[in-house]
């Protein structure tokens, strides 16, 4: 019986060391951002790697779900003879949270693997230990980069996929359904002023179409370098880390999302 | 049964003395006498004292030594003695549970994070497998010290790389816009070498130089090991298993057993000690 507590305690410390380093990480991570030296051209390259090399998958994606979500919603509006409102009901979904979501778990696997890999092979080979020894802090050169490219591009990225997949429902819409294009976007117009506005001028689903890619942004950034420096044990562990990175980052997507929603709703949408 | 261990350990430690002494004959780094007295007066570069780091099981125990200016200090034992690791403590890539890691007389165990970093530049380290940036070409890793710590303009960034290159006997333009990938072992070796020597160090660090590597190609690392120790006095601390290569660098070697040094002298000394174990080790010469 103690040998079991014991083995829980352990386990137990051992987690929230875990955490408490991740959430270091994190934190030296921000605070890089402010400090110098600047790697600007790293921050510039990782753009590109995160963002413009994502946007042939975020492309497809968006396409897709937008013509997908047309056609199925078509079929619930069509029982209520309120076809019409398919551009809203594309719109509502697209930009709050399937715009957002889709692009950030596309981004976790493609880039967060990418990330967790370049970074582990860095570790078991000792290039980490390299930059250590040659002056340079591992988390400045590798993580800030990857941590302000992602905040920048991950909001990108959601726009474009939000375009793409109204575009997609438009695509659906008038081909499939016979509804006029002006009668389409006139919908996804009133969904977006629909829900109030930030400041009087930002749509609400904006704001919240908008967050929601910094934060996935941030997860994708921290949670693929943490496991990739975390490295051990030779190409397998490469191998583990990817993984690790790839559902971490995936599942803390999905659950962050959750209660950044429940948070945003009761602010912005407060009586 | 003893007996005859000693017995075949004297035997052997016959051999074992005259390859030495021939090995020393031949290519000896052992400074003259009084460069050595001269050098024990000024104060250590590097200085380990009573080090001690375990990761669940014991690492190293009361790990002590000097390392003068102008030596090199070549630390053997056997695989997972924690040779490496007392690389990365002089580093401070590790921190000791207890004792002191003192570097030019500085104390570097309770520095932060980024005081570290400074102390390392004075520090070039050759890592095991090279650990060269795989992502950059040769020039630039080398150059990478250089750009992040001196305000050189570019053409002395290149000025520099290519004197570098020359020293560890690869052709410039050959090598310089190539990647590690398309390198050899041996030639990704020197690369390292270069690019730890780039910001002029005053220690050099060698984590297993010559493993890995062919006979004749091992004969080369070692070469240009001494040739940066003759020609520009680095102090240099060399962890190695070759113990063939440590006779021909070490100004002193340690030998390090059980987690600690069991053994810190000069190769005749050590080729001269009676203890078993160093007969054993020596061996394989």
């Amino acid at each position: 019986m103690s040998e079991l507590i014991l083995r829980l305690n352990a386990r137990a410390k051992s987690a929230v060391q875990t955490l408490q380093e991740y959430f270091e990480l994190a934190w030296n991570a921000v605070r890089f951002i402010f400090a110098r030296p600047f790697y600007a051209q790293d921050v510039v390259q990782q753009m590109d790697e995160i963002g413009v090399k994502s946007l042939g998958i975020v492309l497809l994606t968006g396409l897709f779900t937008g013509m997908v979500l047309a056609l199925q919603s078509s079929i619930q509006l069509q029982t209520f003879g309120a076809t019409m409102y398919i551009g809203r009901l594309v719109a509502g979904s697209m930009i709050r949270e399937l715009g957002p979501v889709l692009a950030g778990l596309m981004v976790a696997g493609r880039v967060g693997s990418g990330i967790a890999a370049q970074l582990g092979s860095m570790k078991v080979t000792e290039q980490i230990d390299a930059l250590n020894t040659l002056g340079t802090d591992p988390i400045k050169k590798l993580v800030t980069p990857r941590l302000i490219a992602a905040l920048i591009m991950l909001p990108v990225l959601t726009i474009i996929n939000d375009m793409v997949g109204i575009f997609g429902g438009n695509l659906i819409a008038t081909l499939m359904l016979g509804l006029p294009t002006s009668l389409y976007w006139r919908t996804v117009w009133e969904q977006i002023i629909s829900g109030g506005f930030v400041f009087g001028f930002i749509p609400n689903d904006f704001v919240q179409g908008l967050l929601k890619p910094l934060m996935f942004g941030a997860i994708i950034a921290i949670t693929a370098c943490f496991f990739g420096l975390r490295t051990t044990g030779g190409t397998e562990g490469v191998g583990q880390s990817t993984t690790k990175a790839v559902v971490t980052s995936s599942i803390l997507i999905l659950v962050s999302d959750y209660f950044l929603t429940q948070i945003l709703l009761s602010v912005l949408h407060a009586p | 049964m003893t007996q005859e261990l000693r017995r075949k350990g004297e035997r052997k430690s016959g051999h074992v003395r005259e390859a030495i002494r021939q090995e020393l004959a031949t290519d000896s780094a052992a400074m003259p006498a009084e460069d050595a007295v001269e050098a024990g007066a000024r104060p250590p570069v590097i200085e380990m004292q009573d080090v001690s780091l375990a990761f669940d099981v014991p690492i190293l125990e009361d790990i002590s030594f000097k390392a003068h200016e102008g030596e090199t200090i070549v630390i053997v034992g056997e695989s997972g003695t924690g040779k490496s690791t007392a690389l990365k403590l002089m580093l401070r890539l590790l921190v000791p549970q207890k004792g002191r890691v003192l570097v030019d007389g500085e104390d570097i165990t309770d520095l932060s994070f980024e005081e570290a970093l400074v102390v390392r530049q004075k520090m070039g380290m050759v890592f095991q497998g090279a650990a060269l940036f795989d992502s950059l070409t040769v020039f630039e890793n080398i150059a990478y010290p250089l750009r992040e710590h001196t305000r050189m303009s570019d053409d002395e960034i290149e000025q520099r790389v290519r004197e570098k290159l020359a020293f560890v006997d690869l052709e410039a333009d050959e090598v310089m816009d190539k990647l590690p990938s398309e390198l050899s072992g041996g030639m990704r070796k020197r690369v390292g070498i270069a690019r730890g020597m780039a910001n002029d160090p005053e220690v050099m660090l060698y984590d297993e130089p010559t493993s890995g590597l062919d006979p004749l190609t091992t004969g080369t690392i070692t070469r240009l090991i001494l040739k940066l120790q003759r020609e520009l006095k680095v102090t240099s601390i060399v962890v190695s298993h070759d113990i063939r290569s440590a006779f021909r660098m070490a100004t002193k070697i340690a030998l390090l057993h059980d987690h600690r040094i069991s053994f810190f002298g000069t190769p005749e000394e050590m080729s001269a000690a009676e203890d078993p174990y160093i007969h054993d080790f020596l061996g394989g010469l």
